[in-house]
């Protein structure tokens, strides 16, 4: 009885007795996501699951990714097989509005600059000893759009998703932050103050139907390996445009994108266990996150001064802030940069524009970067 | 195939795809705003 007594304490014990200083520092990092979501309202509805994600995969002897733990499942069924971050973007397209980029395609093209970061960013990595596809992985963080790099990164490097998801959602929510400096930086008072004139070419409805059909066909057939990438965004989009799909359009943009918000967040988190977490390249990651958005600010904010150049002084450089992925935040980043410059810029129009083409720029970016990736025969076809 | 020539090659390839790829996305939507046109009707059907 004594022996049994005893035998049932040390159970009960096991998992205090097992935690080891890492598993405090994750369940302590955990909670700092935790408290950036919930008190700071830093992108809530991942960095919560995340938080909470990784304090459970840190719980010693629970086991929570071992072969048949809970968050295993998950992880095995919608992140390895990349359908989570998949069935995100056709939330994403429901949610999308074209309208602006289509009324002024010619802006689609700070969204292409808005991407050079990407690539600017894993010569970097390679620079500090990241090998190839983990250098990608690091890399596409600078698609400031946290899909595109959960879906990369999941595909080639799935050792990092943890700590490439936390530096991509966390610097998207500080694009606020980041961005304004490096605008001033770049451009002259002069350039800050030039009004931009009202866009007025509107468009038919048939052109918003037909819109997501053929960028899925053209932009798949010249990079098809991004397919999955493209083809979902604009199913979704289609969705929402021919508006005779109402119910699953709804769906997608509520049920389905919030259902798998919270597996993928949790997934997310429950890859940020100590031992693979806690290391230096993880400091790295976060590092070079913030280089590849920083370098997406420079690229495009340098690209519309170039188109400023070339239309005689048209175009307001600020608008190239906007050609990265985190919409409609960094619009609203330029229209606020504009206005304390001169009260009579409104850019909020062009700055969309620009931020719509930055959200095709950074899927399109992925797909050349898969599709290239297999041409070099790095991964399989 | 050693890191730098990977690196240099997917860059240089990967910005240059990026941009041919969303310009040609550009003239795409010219040309579809030339086949379907937008018609004044369509603001006075949302208006009714």
């Amino acid at each position: 009885m004594e022996s049994a007594l005893v035998s049932g304490l040390q159970g009960l014990f096991l998992g205090v007795l097992s935690l080891r200083p890492e598993h405090v520092i994750m369940i302590v990092i955990g909670s700092v996501l935790l408290y950036l979501g919930i008190k700071k309202g830093y992108e809530p509805l991942l960095l919560v699951p995340i938080g909470f994600g990784a304090i459970l995969v840190n719980i010693p002897l629970a086991e929570m990714m071992g072969k048949d733990g809970f968050l295993r499942f998950f992880y095995d069924t919608g992140v390895l097989t990349e359908v989570f971050p998949l069935l995100i973007f056709i939330g994403i397209g429901a949610m999308t509005d074209f309208q602006p980029l289509l009324e002024n395609p010619k802006i689609i093209l700070l969204g292409a600059a808005g991407q050079f970061g990407i690539f600017l960013t894993l010569l970097l990595a390679l620079a500090v000893g990241f090998d190839k596809l983990d250098a990608v992985a690091v890399a596409i963080i600078g698609a400031c759009d946290g899909p595109t790099a959960i879906y990369v990164s999941s595909k080639f490097a799935p050792h990092m998703l943890g700590a490439v998801s936390v530096a991509a959602y966390s610097y998207m929510s500080l694009v606020p932050l980041i961005q304004p400096p490096i605008m001033r930086v770049l451009t002259t008072q002069k350039e800050r103050t030039i009004v931009m004139g009202a866009i007025r070419q509107p468009v038919s409805r048939t052109t918003k139907i037909v819109f997501p059909i053929v960028v899925t066909i053209f932009a798949s057939i010249l990079a098809p390996k991004g397919a999955p990438l493209i083809g979902t965004v604009m199913l979704g989009n289609l969705m929402k445009e021919s508006g005779v799909v109402d119910r699953l359009k709804s769906a997608s943009e509520n049920e389905i994108t919030n259902m798998v918000t919270l597996l993928l967040g949790l997934c997310i988190g429950a890859t940020m266990e100590a031992d693979k977490f806690l290391r230096g390249q993880t400091l790295l990651v976060l590092a070079l996150g913030f280089i590849a958005i920083s370098l997406d600010t420079v690229v495009g904010v340098l690209f519309g001064k170039l188109m400023c150049l070339l239309t005689g002084g048209k175009v307001n450089p600020l608008i190239g802030a906007a050609g990265i992925s985190a919409f409609p935040m960094s619009a609203r980043v330029v229209q606020v940069e504009g206005q304390k410059y001169n009260k009579k810029s409104y850019l909020l129009m062009h700055a969309m524009s620009a931020n719509a083409g930055g959200q095709i720029g950074s899927v399109i970016a992925a797909a050349v970067m898969l599709s290239v990736l297999q041409g070099m025969g790095i991964v399989g076809g | 195939m050693d890191s730098w020539t990977f690196g240099w090659t997917l860059a240089l390839i990967g910005m240059t795809g990026t941009m041919l790829v969303l310009w040609f996305l550009s003239l795409l939507i010219l040309l579809l705003k030339k086949i379907f046109p937008y018609q004044p009707e369509e603001s006075a059907a949302k208006k009714g």
